[in-house]
């Protein structure tokens, strides 16, 4: 069994209004140094696979079909043994 | 072949909202036959037209659209759509349609963050669409939206592409059609309310038109796009 770790995050050129908030209040925080917040998901899921690249190749087909749009979206992901 | 009325086809995933009233504009306003397509069915009942109403399908969950369009009813839909079927996609539907690659591009969140809930003035682009048909060019109608993702983006490319083809049919204006950010309430490039596909049977709008039916509903402008979609039938003079 191996554990896929994906991370989704909307790609660099678009902007993310979420984070821009999410920036703001952080500066209202008075914490300055904080810059360019990015909002994403992360997602979670066992993957019941003979090797890692066949969960890595599980993992990509799912990200690719339904877990990310990638109109808008990129994603990355870890696969580990459990 | 010519038929009588022409039969809508409304499609009920869990959590669509606006099926009701897509189902009283086109039958009790309209007129026409309608029937409910329940999202596990693999039947589309010999409907004419494909209706993807607005609401939350799947509670929105993941993104919009994103788990609806593998609902089993959407693989007959997307035939019925590849094999030039009629299919109309309302708001979550529009949604669903992006999410299917039935439409290209994506709705993103709104840039206000804000659930967008009223009245718009939405301008005409053409009506060389069965969609827009017995509308004139440069129309403005008013017609409620209602949702959260309406921010209607793609890449410049396809940008570029539905343009010079044509295939926006809707976008937000004034209420005298000039176009501008103010009078864009979700961010969408260039103003884009809705879209046609490349072979013009496929529409998505993030507007509500079945909920335009009617003067007692505050407009009823959005009549003349199902009667355009009608039009498109040859009718049987009864």
């Amino acid at each position: 069994m191996y554990l896929s770790t994906i991370t989704i995050s909307l790609r660099p050129s678009i902007l993310d209004v979420q984070g821009k908030a999410v920036e703001l209040g952080i500066h209202t925080l008075g914490l300055s140094a904080v810059s360019n917040v990015r909002i994403g998901k992360s997602i979670h899921m066992n993957v019941e696979a003979s090797s890692e690249d066949e969960a890595k190749r599980i993992t990509e087909e799912a990200c690719k079909k339904l877990l990310a749009n990638t109109v808008m979206e990129d994603f990355s992901f870890t696969v580990k043994k459990v | 072949m010519s038929i009588s009325k022409v039969k809508f086809g409304v499609v009920v995933f869990p959590g669509s909202n606006c099926d009701h009233d897509a189902y009283h504009a086109t039958k009790h306003v309209l007129h026409q036959d309608a029937e409910f397509l329940w999202h596990k069915d693999t039947d589309l009942k010999n409907s004419d037209v494909i209706i993807l109403p607005g609401g939350f399908s799947y509670g929105d969950y993941l993104r919009t659209g994103a788990i609806a369009r593998f609902s089993p009813i959407m693989n007959e839909v997307i035939n019925f759509a590849n094999n030039g079927g009629v299919v109309i996609g309302i708001c979550n539907g529009f949604q669903v349609l992006c999410e299917s690659g039935l439409l290209p591009g994506v709705l993103m969140r709104n840039e206000s963050l804000l659930f967008a809930c009223k009245h718009v003035s939405v301008r005409v682009e053409h009506n060389d669409s069965r969609f827009t048909s017995k509308h004139k060019a440069g129309d403005i109608i008013s017609i409620p939206i209602a949702h959260g993702d309406g921010n209607y983006f793609a890449e410049p490319d396809i940008i570029l592409s539905l343009e010079e083809n044509q295939q926006i049919l809707f976008r937000y204006s004034d209420s005298n059609g000039k176009i501008s950010s103010e009078a864009n309430p979700n961010g969408s490039v260039n103003n884009i309310a809705g879209i046609m596909n490349k072979n013009r049977n496929v529409m998505g709008m993030m507007p509500h038109p079945e909920r335009a039916c009617e003067l007692e509903l505050g407009s009823s402008d959005g009549k003349k796009i199902f009667e355009s979609i009608i039009n498109s039938f040859v009718l049987q003079t009864v």
